[in-house]
């Protein structure tokens, strides 16, 4: 792994820059601090995983550069901009499965956010046409989402994302939802868009394995409220090399960082180290 | 390996793969095939059980046959004379009815907006809702006087509370991450309204359109019956109550199955044709 020097490949400007973000949100109990002076920095083509327990305040880091929540303390930029509010250049793809309007059939929901970003009629049709066929759903364009399957439906969602062209494509737990098999195949086909278009993704979850798999960078979060426990490489690892001594072994080098001896302590203090790879 | 094993150790194996069998899905044509019938066949009965009930107590004053019933309805409508007052009546209602909706969809926009909003409409709807709209006749008789107005006003209340109170639970109801997912796309105010929280939250208004289209219905008929014509002109309630004092009770019974028999045709031919483009065609209501 030495043998490769990352250096000279690395883009000056990172692409999104999240600085010492703190998160709070107000909840029946009061004001809850969800992230605690989290730093990251992301880079055009990165796979960015954010991965932790419940409760480290991935989703809510999420929301924030998805810009629907604004941070108490520190700043996100995208493309040297500030993050002020919610924008097609950063489109999120949820969990949930209404996260589709269900009064439009597959096609309208692709065409959507397009047609509502102001681009023409007849390019958006292109564009859907094209995006729908990658995802492997051109015959269901004039469906209705209640008569697709779960996977079907975060299909949708991806190509609806995609055809977008974000700057940076937020992905909240999209597989969440899933059944494991189904899971996996989704994996894949993420896997192989990303291999063929190379977007710039942030993937949100709470499996390990799914954070080796899709990745090529994680930022472990340990919870109440989320801090940076580590920032990992994790771009030698695909769904093939799953079963692997070397996956295990870093399964496991995660799961002690983010479970280990210190991490049980109540008192442990923020970790603002950097491990090395 | 003597010791026998529970469960048992069995041998492994791998089966050919083979093409799928064709579906095995029965035609669900021949199981509900005579569905239909259902409704009319009871209809049917009862139509015969009432007839024979006529029969036996023989006293066309108190209760009149389904026969009769139906010859002083089709002389109602040969004449003209009944497709009069269900005119009246029809046209005052669409009045009122619009009136109700537009001053719902105000209260409604009041409720969503803040939460000022939402607790002022909150405790109207609470206060007003129960209340019966005829109730309230012996006011607007008081205010409005002898006609349309007293009408409109008892119509309009019998049709915004249900509504409001549908429509505005529908808003509020709105899942989040379709909230979400419309401001990502950078929709705001009215675009946000009409592209994201009305679609979303028509189950729920269209059965506000339907609980208040029955309220306003009865509501009116109850209205004529009550004070009767406006302006000379009668409704559907003026037209019964009228045939009562004369005593032509098949006349009554005619007005009666006219009052259902439109209550049962806007049912069908508005409302479930809208559900059927709308909300069921999207999966959003059996």
């Amino acid at each position: 792994m030495r043998a490769i020097a990352p250096f000279n490949l690395v883009p000056p400007e990172p692409l999104l820059r999240a600085q010492h973000v703190t998160l709070e949100y107000a909840s029946e109990r009061g004001v809850v601090r969800a992230t605690d002076d989290v730093s990251f920095d992301v880079y055009r083509g990165d796979r960015f995983v954010l991965l932790g327990p419940s409760g480290c305040g991935k989703s809510t880091l999420l929301k924030a550069i998805g810009g629907f929540i604004a941070p108490r303390a520190g700043s996100l930029h995208l493309g040297g901009t500030p993050v002020t509010g919610p924008g097609p250049d950063r489109i999120v793809v949820f969990q949930e499965f209404d996260q589709l309007p269900p009064w439009k059939t597959v096609k309208q929901n692709v065409l959507f956010p397009m047609l509502a970003g102001g681009i023409a009629r007849a390019e958006a049709e292109v564009r859907a046409r094209h995006w729908l066929g990658k995802v492997g759903l051109a015959r269901f364009a004039d469906a209705y989402p209640h008569t697709l399957s779960g996977g079907m439906k975060a299909r949708v969602a991806i190509a609806r994302a995609l055809a977008m062209q974000p700057a940076v494509l937020l992905m909240d737990e999209p597989f969440a939802a899933l059944d494991a098999l189904t899971r996996r195949s989704m994996q894949e086909e993420l896997q192989a868009l990303w291999d063929e278009i190379g977007f710039t993704m942030l993937f949100v979850t709470h499996s390990i394995e799914e954070a080796l798999v899709v990745g090529n960078r994680i930022l472990l979060l340990s919870p109440h409220p989320g801090r940076v426990r580590a920032e990992l490489n994790s771009h030698q690892f695909s769904l093939a090399s799953a079963g692997s001594h070397e996956f295990q072994a870093a399964t496991q080098r995660i799961h002690a960082l983010l479970f280990g001896a210190d991490a049980d302590a109540p008192a442990v203090q923020p970790q603002p180290a950097l491990v090395q790879p | 390996m003597s010791a026998v094993h529970e469960p048992p150790v069995r041998p492994e194996y791998v089966a050919p793969q083979r093409a799928a069998p064709a579906p095995a899905l029965v035609s669900t044509g021949q199981v509900n095939r005579l569905d239909w019938l259902n409704k009319p066949a009871i209809l049917l009965a009862l139509v015969i059980l009432w007839e024979l009930l006529a029969r036996w107590v023989d006293n066309d004053l108190l209760l009149p046959g389904a026969l009769q019933t139906a010859r002083a309805f089709i002389d109602g409508i040969a004449s003209g004379e009944l497709i009069g007052y269900v005119t009246v009546s029809l046209a005052i209602l669409v009045q009122g009815f619009l009136l109700g909706v537009a001053i719902a969809f105000l209260l409604t926009w009041v409720a969503v907006s803040n939460r000022f909003g939402r607790e002022l409409i909150d405790t109207l709807t609470s206060m007003f809702n129960p209340l019966p709209a005829i109730a309230l006749l012996p006011l607007a008789l008081l205010w409005f006087g002898l006609g349309k107005g007293s009408l409109l006003m008892v119509l309009v209340h019998s049709v915004v509370w249900p509504l409001t109170l549908n429509a505005s639970a529908g808003f509020r109801a709105v899942p989040e991450t379709l909230r979400m997912a419309g401001r990502n796309y950078g929709l705001g105010g009215l675009r946000m309204v009409l592209q994201i929280l009305v679609p979303a939250a028509l189950p729920s208004i269209l059965s506000g359109l339907k609980i208040g289209w029955a309220f306003a219905w009865r509501t009116l008929i109850a209205a004529e019956l009550v004070f009767g014509s406006t302006s000379g002109q009668g409704g559907l309630g003026w037209y019964i109550f009228q045939n009562r004092n004369e005593l032509f009770t098949d006349k009554v019974f005619a007005g009666l199955a006219t009052v259902i028999l439109i209550g049962l045709a806007i049912e069908r031919c508005v409302f479930q044709t809208l559900e059927h483009v709308t909300v069921r065609r999207w999966g959003m209501q059996r």
